[in-house]
């Protein structure tokens, strides 16, 4: 017998570069602008602490919410930071990563058919989440000469059709794209108007560069409306921990967590003390890697319109996303050709919107001089062309 | 710390034009930025760290902690003797400090003859020098912030989202 697997999955469509993946991961010697995390290692303080609570015995399950200590943590850091207040007993969730978020808040938001509004380019697992949902993503291109900035009146477009949410991004993958406060209420008021819902993943928040970050539900009327996700991945550099959190209204937060205690249980422990540990001393650190990501945009925008390839200055996060237009080259080609030619990876277009065969994705996690040899490099792969 | 400072103090052979561009200010600006730290002593001078471990054809030099305890003189406190003290080009580094004894002295020579010799015949016959205790270094992990130690791969996967 032949199992079958769900009709659902096997309509997922599967990521259209995944050939490009394997062939830059057998490669050896890559000098790679391809990796979505950042190059520090986690700071060390937060390393230890997670050591030491292997060393004391934690290694049990913890609430299925998180443990209470690190909720009301993040509750305090967020009303110091944002001054958005959040009851840690029923309003956060401990997740595993935003991606867990993500997935819990579609599944526990959408009814089949349920239409969700993803603006992209867009990371890839946002159309996959609200699919696997049994909802409908409404995709709305935006464009490079708007900055890639999601307008309010293209969401009212959508939503006089008709769409229950919208899943915004910012500072976002893969664009370094974000928003002033003012621009921000703009789009709430559209929310509002409509009574949608907004799910906001700022995991990229203390990346912002160029103007202070404005969390969604600290917007005036909007905390109700808004499903809040963020995580210790970027800032703290702690991708592996695989931990962030979600805040929101208690309805939302109850329904989330309903799922997450039956799928997920709870986050690792020793991720959770590492959290707290970053919470507490790891600031620091955080100023320290934004100042040299910040470096880093600077001169990595400047190279690459010397090239020829047009790039707008990115707000936030590590990303530049710059046309590629002038080879005449596919996306997928030129990340191809010039992994071969040049040894440096990059993420074709395509992987974050059909839309965006001009364009390809750009991490500058990498250390300065990476990046001036990355320069070096695409230079001769441009001459080379010519 | 101004942020000149901050990149250059993580590499030192950065140019100016460089600089500017990565803190978005204007070239002169920053040479101008640069001269003043250097005549004012902000910047006292640029070298490179070398991991002595790894210089296989010579031999490694020896090195030592010293804790002197000296008696302060009227007026000048401990100024004049340290002074005395932190001259001899064997000295590579020295602080007053807190605590049982009062200055830590780093020693450097090419044996432990030399260190100890300079010990013997220069440091702690020295006038109001009253005791010193001597500690050979054995190994060097980190320094100044630097770790010494062949830097490890990077765990992370060559693309991901």
């Amino acid at each position: 017998m032949e199992i079958k697997l769900s009709k659902k999955v096997e309509q997922l469509a599967p990521s259209g570069i995944r050939a490009f993946f394997d062939l830059v991961l057998g490669m050896k010697d890559v000098i790679s602008l391809g990796v979505g995390e950042p190059d520090f290692v986690t700071p060390w303080n937060i390393r230890e602490k997670a050591i030491f609570s292997l060393e004391q015995g934690y290694t049990s399950y913890t609430s299925n919410k998180g443990m209470i200590e690190l909720r009301k943590q993040i509750a305090l850091f967020l009303e110091n930071r944002y001054g958005v207040r959040y009851d840690p007993e029923e309003e956060i969730l401990i997740t595993v990563g935003v991606s867990e978020a993500l997935d819990l808040a579609m599944r526990a938001l959408i009814n089949p058919g349920d239409k969700v509004i993803i603006p992209e380019p867009a990371y890839v697992a946002y159309t996959a989440d609200v699919d696997l949902a049994y909802g409908k993503a409404v995709r709305i291109e935006t464009e490079s000469p708007n900055g890639f900035k999601l307008t309010p009146q293209m969401i009212s477009k959508e939503a006089k059709k008709g769409v229950k949410g919208l899943l915004l991004n910012y500072p976002a993958n893969p664009t370094g794209v974000s928003y002033t406060k003012t621009e921000l209420e703009d789009i709430a008021k559209i929310i509002k108007k409509y009574n949608m819902f907004i799910i906001t993943d700022e995991v990229y928040d203390e990346l912002t560069y160029d103007f202070s970050h404005t969390p969604f539900p600290s917007l005036k009327g909007m905390k109700e409306h808004t499903v809040y996700m963020n995580g210790f991945s970027k800032a703290y550099a702690m991708t592996g921990f695989r931990i962030g959190y979600v805040c929101g209204p208690k309805k939302v937060i109850s329904a989330m967590t309903k799922i997450h205690q039956y799928t997920m249980l709870c986050v690792p422990i020793t991720a959770q003390m590492a959290a707290m540990e970053a919470l507490k001393n790891g600031y620091k650190s955080v100023q320290e890697m934004k100042r040299e990501y910040r470096r880093r945009r600077e001169f990595i925008v400047d190279a690459l319109n010397g090239l020829g390839l047009k790039c707008h200055m990115p707000q936030g996060a590590f990303y530049v996303f710059p046309s590629i237009k002038s080879t005449k080259e596919s996306s997928v080609d030129f990340a191809k050709n010039l992994l071969l030619s040049q040894k440096v990876a990059v993420v074709p277009g395509t992987a974050f919107g059909a839309a965006y065969d001009g364009y390809v994705r750009m991490a500058y996690a990498a250390s300065y001089d990476n990046l001036k040899e990355v320069a070096v490099r695409i230079k001769k792969y441009l001459d080379s062309k010519k | 710390m101004d942020e000149i400072l901050e990149v250059l103090s993580n590499d030192a052979r950065i140019t100016p034009a460089e600089i500017a561009k990565l803190t978005k200010r204007n070239v002169n600006d920053v040479k101008k930025a640069i001269k003043n730290y250097e005549k004012n002593g902000t910047i006292v001078k640029y070298k490179a760290i070398i991991n002595q471990g790894m210089l296989k054809e010579e031999k490694e030099r020896v090195r030592a902690l010293i804790e002197v305890s000296i008696l302060p003189q009227k007026d000048v406190g401990f100024d004049y003797i340290s002074e005395r003290i932190y001259s001899f080009p064997e000295v590579s580094s020295c602080y007053l400090v807190s605590g049982t004894y009062d200055l830590l002295v780093v020693v450097e020579g090419s044996s432990l003859q030399d260190v100890s010799e300079f010990i013997s015949s220069k440091l702690a016959p020295m006038q109001n020098v009253r005791s010193t205790a001597t500690h050979f270094l054995l190994k060097k992990y980190k320094e100044d912030g630097q770790i010494f130690k062949r830097s490890t791969q990077s765990k992370r996967l060559n693309i991901s989202f």
